[in-house]
This record gives structure tokens, C-alpha cells and sequence, in this order.
């Protein structure tokens, strides 16, 4: 029943594609790219703490439409796209709040500041923990697909809503800490570097999503001939 | 009374039932037996509009159920091997509070007539807490009748029952198909249920696999059937 | 009948059971003023602070003992398979979550009545000018964490581990929320009202939508 849907010769590209884009990332992001004038190298990070954002929040999209699409079909191959890409997403916010505050630290003397983004990022991967706890509480397969699937509408709904909140909440105040919020003024050589590395990451994100929704379908698989026996 | 057909459920990836045709005249009394995962309490949840079938067509008195919900809800009673009542409330605080939400005309009436059928008059006033099983299984049985329904439906009532209260339980299914409801019963117990079937139904992996009338049928002849049927399956 | 006459019956019980027992009230009414005395001998600050700190302290307590209180919320309906029994009945489903939301909105406006007048006499603070506002964003703070709670409290409770589960569902999905309800009730101690009614907006907007997503999803979390 697996064979059909298996592609080993696109996974096998996938995968070198992704492998030698990550190494071109890495190339322009780390040795191409221009040094920042007043931040310097620690800029650098810049690249794939962006780019893991990016893809995060992605992620977390896909959670919530594939969430959606499950309680609207009760397919469970919705279910199983919807729980990988929350797992993938929480490993990509895990490197965004990671690389957050090595870079904050010489810029902004600080490790966090209850800046908008920092701290939505921050109850975002909360979020989808409270997600994945859900799941792994939950035995019966039926169960735990609609009632993470009610969740994962509800918590992608709230994700704005917590960003507009402390956005009011912090620009009221006086800014704690200055430059959280600078737009993205990239330099010429800077621009191929992010782009490649959202590219890869993308492309990361891709490889990370076959192979563990196969995993999963292996799973099922198990669990459904262990069933018949 | 109740017609269905060709009723399926997945639950996941796993397909519960696989298509059941039934069907029951007013006034019937239905058995059906099977072993466990049959898909038995499943048919019944469906029946009770508990639950939605994932394709197939039930009508209830004629009526489509996807399309009459609340009404037809007001013609079932169910009553499951657990009780459905509030441990916190008395007696008489449950039956009112069930009758409210169904809409029970002149209910306090009918709440003292069903404490008095069900014996438990002595005990209106206390909480369920205090109560014992086949206590709780009576006033159960009274939850399942406060609104008078035409069909009642029960999933293994005989679980964990004395010999006094299954003595009550018996004599109220006696009453109520002498008095016309359309019975289904769910049990395991031969020695329950096939004295007063008109029809009964054998489940196994969500198949109907035999049905007949049971009368003519000695209890012991019917144990060899249904063996045959769940080992042939 | 109607929709709104169910809810009445549907409440009617809960407060029949809970008066019975009084389980829910007298663990999150002692929770709450475990906390004001807890902190009241913590915190031995000067005015001035305690009118930057006390605005949260309020709200954290309040948000956990609604967790406390939320935790039972469907325990009884778990008991006996009593959830089955409410889903027989000829009514939309979504009256079983309004019935528990008006109820938890009761426990906490009693919790609320009792523990707020303890924190002013603990820290020793007197009690604000504009009383009125005070209580207006208690009101829409706790509505609005206890429409989303009360749903969420409906989905783990269908779980093995409920009681360490709301919590972790809950906390971050309240955090717009307290922030609101905590700047509303700091400007209304310090007098400065200037900056409050943005954040009242808010708190009304957040009220409408976390009521208006249980409606749409409650039906969910009761399949069978």
C-alpha cells in the first residue's frame, strides 16, 4: 500500500539539494557577506535566525490549515502533516530563540527584552509544546488527531492576537532597549546570503516533512498489521 | 420504527462497522449479541444519534436523523452500563433535572410515578453518591424513561447487577414491551433478553452475520449458533 | 423551549451540585487567599512598589485559582459517563459549554468579591478612586480567560492528565489577556487612567473572540 506513494529517486535529490544548499548558505552567510559595520560578525547569525523564523511560523501554518482539513475530512494523512509539521516547527523556533539572544547579548547587552517578536516567538513555541503534550497524552488515534487538531486552530488563531497585544503594551512604554525593532536594511552583499538561506532552509523543512511523515505512515502501518493479527 | 442501512464507522484508520442493515418494527424487541469489538456499542451510539455514521442512512419513524436531530432525540432512551447520573444530586434532583431538559410536561408527577416503579420512592431525597449499584442502575433505568420515549435502547444493562435488581430491570423490560416500546438490547448474557426477543442480531467485526427469531429456539441450541457464527467469522 | 432556558436548566445543576459539595469554591476561595497572605508577609514593600507589583500579583493569583477551579469543571460530567447522558438530550452541545462558562464566571466573581478586598488589607493599600473601572476590568479580565479556560478545561479533561495539562494549554493562550487586565488595573492604582481605554478596547476585543471560537469548535471536542 506504501509503494505507490514512495519516491526514493525525489527523496535522493531532495536530500542533496538541501545539503548543498545549506553549504551555500553557510558559504555566503559566513565568508560572502560583508561584515556589519557596528554590529560585526556576530551579525552573521542574522542569516539563519531569520531564516528559521520564517520557516517556523511556516510550519505552524501548515499546522493550522492541515488541522482544518482533518476536522473538515476526518483524513487522517491531515492529521499526520499537521503533527509533523508542529515537531519540525518547534525545532526551528527552538534554533530562533537560541540564536535570539546570542546575537541580543553584544548588540543589546542583554540576553531577552520583551520585545514584540522575541516574546510571541517565545509563547508561540510554548504553544505547540502544549500541542505535542496533547498528543502524547491521548492513546486513541481517533482522539488525539481532533482534539490536537481543535488546538492547533485555536493556537495559531492566538498567535496574532498575543503579537498585537504586547506590540501596544510595549510601544506605550518607553523602549527598554533600542534597535529591537530596525527593518531589515540588507546590504548588496548580504541579500544573496539571506535568500539562499531561507532557500535551504525551505528545503530543509521539505526533507524533515517526507521523511517523517513516511515515518509516521510506517507507523500506521505497523499498528493496523499488528491490529489484523 | 427504526430503519437503517447500510451504516459504516471508521474511527482512524480502523473500520469499526462495515455496513448494517437493520431493520425494526414499532413494538419489537431486538437482541443483539457479539463479541467484544464487534462494533455492538457503536451501532447503538449511532442508533442514539450519540454519534454520526460515516456513510450509510437511518431513519427513525420515518424521519432521516441527519435531518431531524432534536426531534428524534426526544423518542430515544438509553441505558448504558453506566448510569449517566450526577453522584452530587439526590434521586429526584436528577430524574427533574433530566426531565427539564427534555421538556417533560407536568414533571413532578412524573417523577414521583418513576421513583415508585423503579422502587426508590424511600430514597428520592438522597444522593446518588450514597447509593448502591443496582440502586443506581434503577434510577438509571428511570433517567432513560423520564421523558416517556418510544424506543429505548440498552448497552450490556445487566453489568454488575444483583440478582434483585436485575429482578426489576426484567420486569420493567417486560412492562415496556407489553406496553409497545421498540426495544434494542445489547448483552452478552443468553440467559437475558431472548425469552422476550421478537428478532435477535448477531454482531461480529461489524457485520450483521445472522439474525433470526429466537422463539422455538432452546437457549442451549442458541449458545452452539452463535459459536458457530463468531468462530465462522 | 428554547436555547437560553437549557443553559438555565443546564446551570441550575451545576449550582444544585456545587452547593452540595462546595468542592470548587472553597479550593480556589482558600488558594486565593493563601496568596494575598503569602505575599502580604513576602513582600513587606513601600507603597509606591506595591503599586507596580500588586496589579500583577492580582491577576496571576486569580488566573491560577481559575485553573484550580477550572480543573473540576468537568470532572462530574467524566463520573458515570454523565457527558453521554447531557448529549441524549434535545439541545445544541454548545449549551453544555455556556452553562459551565456562566457557572465558572459565578465561582470567580464570589472569589473575586472575597480575595480583592484581602490583597488591599494585606498589602495595606487603599482602595482606588475609581472603584467603578476596577471593576469593570475584573469583570472583562475574567471573562475573557474563562471562556477560552472553560473550553480548554473541556479539552483535557478528555485527557489522562487533565490537571497538569490546562495549565500548560491554558497560561500561554491568556498571556494578551493579562497583560491587558494587569495595565488596566496598574493605571487605575496609580490614577493615571490616560493610557487605560486601548487596552479595555483589547480585553473587549480578545472577550469576543475567545468567546466566538468555542462555538465553532466545542462541537469537536464532543464527538464520540
Amino acid at each position: 500500500m506504501a509503494k505507490n506513494r514512495e519516491n526514493p529517486g525525489l527523496d535522493r535529490l531532495l536530500a542533496w539539494l538541501t545539503f548543498f544548499s545549506l553549504l551555500a548558505a553557510l558559504y555566503l552567510a559566513l565568508v560572502y557577506a560583508p561584515t556589519e559595520k557596528t554590529m560585526g560578525d556576530v551579525q552573521r547569525i542574522f542569516y539563519f535566525h531569520v531564516a528559521s523564523a520564517w520557516i517556523g511560523m511556516f510550519a505552524f501554518l501548515v499546522v493550522f490549515v492541515a488541522s482544518i482539513a482533518y476536522l473538515a475530512s476526518k483524513d487522517t494523512k491531515w492529521d499526520i502533516y499537521a503533527y509533523t509539521s508542529a515537531e519540525i516547527g518547534v525545532i526551528f523556533t527552538t534554533v530562533v530563540l537560541v540564536t535570539g539572544p546570542i546575537w541580543a547579548y553584544p548588540i543589546w547587552h542583554t540576553w531577552w527584552s520583551w520585545d514584540p517578536r522575541l516574546t510571541t516567538t517565545l509563547i508561540m513555541w510554548f504553544l505547540y509544546l502544549a500541542y505535542g503534550k496533547i498528543r502524547s497524552s491521548l492513546g486513541e488515534e481517533e482522539k488525539r488527531a481532533r482534539l490536537a487538531a481543535v488546538f492547533g486552530i485555536i493556537s495559531f488563531v492566538d498567535v496574532p492576537i498575543v503579537f498585537m497585544s504586547i506590540r501596544w503594551w510595549k510601544t506605550l512604554h518607553p523602549a527598554p532597549v533600542v534597535g529591537g525593532s530596525q527593518g531589515l536594511a540588507l546590504a548588496g552583499g548580504m541579500i544573496p546570503a539571506f535568500f539562499v538561506s531561507l532557500f535551504a532552509f525551505t528545503l530543509l523543512y521539505l526533507f524533515f516533512m517526507r521523511r517523517s511523515v513516511r515515518i509516521e505512515r510506517m507507523r500506521a502501518e505497523v499498528r493496523a498489521i499488528k491490529e489484523n493479527l | 420504527m427504526i430503519v437503517a442501512k447500510g451504516l459504516t464507522k471508521q474511527i482512524g484508520s480502523k473500520r469499526i462497522l462495515k455496513g448494517i442493515d437493520l431493520e425494526i418494527e414499532a413494538g419489537d424487541f431486538v437482541t443483539c449479541f457479539g463479541p467484544n469489538g464487534a462494533g455492538k456499542s457503536t451501532t447503538l451510539k449511532i442508533l442514539a444519534l450519540l454519534s454520526k455514521a460515516s456513510s450509510g442512512q437511518l431513519f427513525i419513524d420515518g424521519m432521516d436523523v441527519s435531518k431531524h436531530g432534536d426531534e428524534l432525540r426526544k423518542k430515544v432512551g438509553v441505558i448504558s452500563h453506566n448510569t449517566f447520573l450526577y453522584d452530587n444530586l439526590t434521586a429526584q434532583e436528577n430524574l427533574v433535572f433530566y426531565g427539564k431538559m427534555y421538556e417533560v410536561p407536568h414533571l413532578e408527577k412524573r417523577v414521583e410515578e418513576l421513583l415508585e416503579d423503579v422502587g426508590l420512592t424511600y430514597a428520592a431525597a438522597d444522593t446518588v453518591r450514597t447509593f448502591s449499584r443496582g440502586m443506581q442502575q434503577r434510577l438509571a433505568i428511570a433517567r432513560s424513561l423520564v421523558h416517556d420515549p418510544p424506543i429505548l435502547l440498552m448497552d450490556e444493562p445487566y453489568t454488575g447487577l444483583d440478582e434483585m435488581a436485575k429482578g426489576i430491570l426484567n420486569s420493567v423490560l417486560k412492562q415496556l414491551s407489553l406496553s409497545k416500546h421498540t426495544v434494542f438490547l445489547i448483552t452478552h448474557d443468553f440467559d437475558q433478553g431472548l425469552e422476550q426477543s421478537d428478532q435477535t442480531v448477531i454482531l461480529v467485526g461489524g457485520r450483521i452475520v445472522h439474525r433470526c427469531d429466537p422463539k422455538g429456539i432452546g437457549r442451549e441450541e442458541f449458545r452452539q449458533l452463535y459459536l458457530k457464527c463468531v468462530e465462522g467469522a | 423551549m428554547n436555547f437560553a432556558s437549557k443553559v438555565q436548566v443546564l446551570l441550575w445543576k451545576e449550582v444544585k451540585s456545587e452547593l452540595r459539595t462546595k468542592e470548587m469554591l472553597s479550593a480556589m476561595l482558600v488558594f486565593a487567599l493563601l496568596v494575598a497572605v503569602s505575599f502580604g508577609f513576602a513582600l513587606e514593600i513601600a507603597r509606591d512598589e506595591v503599586t507596580k507589583i500588586l496589579p500583577g500579583v492580582i491577576w496571576v493569583t486569580l488566573t491560577f485559582a481559575g485553573i484550580l477551579g477550572l480543573n473540576r469543571s468537568f470532572v462530574a460530567e467524566r463520573q458515570n459517563d454523565c457527558i453521554y447522558g447531557l448529549m441524549l438530550c434535545p439541545v445544541d452541545r454548545s449549551a453544555i459549554y455556556v452553562a459551565k462558562t456562566l457557572m465558572n464566571l459565578l465561582l470567580m466573581a464570589i472569589v473575586e468579591l472575597i480575595a480583592i478586598p484581602m490583597f488591599f488589607i494585606m498589602f495595606n493599600y487603599p482602595l482606588p478612586a475609581s472603584l467603578g473601572m476596577l471593576i469593570l476590568v475584573l469583570f472583562l479580565g475574567t471573562y475573557s480567560f474563562m471562556v477560552i479556560g472553560t473550553f480548554l478545561s473541556a479539552l483535557a479533561a478528555s485527557t489522562r492528565i487533565s490537571e497538569i495539562l490546562l495549565p500548560i494549554l491554558m497560561i500561554p493562550m491568556i498571556v494578551p489577556v493579562l497583560i491587558c487586565a494587569v495595565q488596566v488595573t496598574g493605571g487605575i492604582f496609580s490614577g493615571d487612567l490616560s493610557g487605560i481605554s486601548l487596552y479595555l478596547k483589547l480585553l473587549i476585543t480578545f472577550g469576543a473572540i475567545y468567546s466566538g471560537l468555542p462555538f465553532i469548535l466545542f462541537d469537536y471536542l464532543l464527538e464520540v
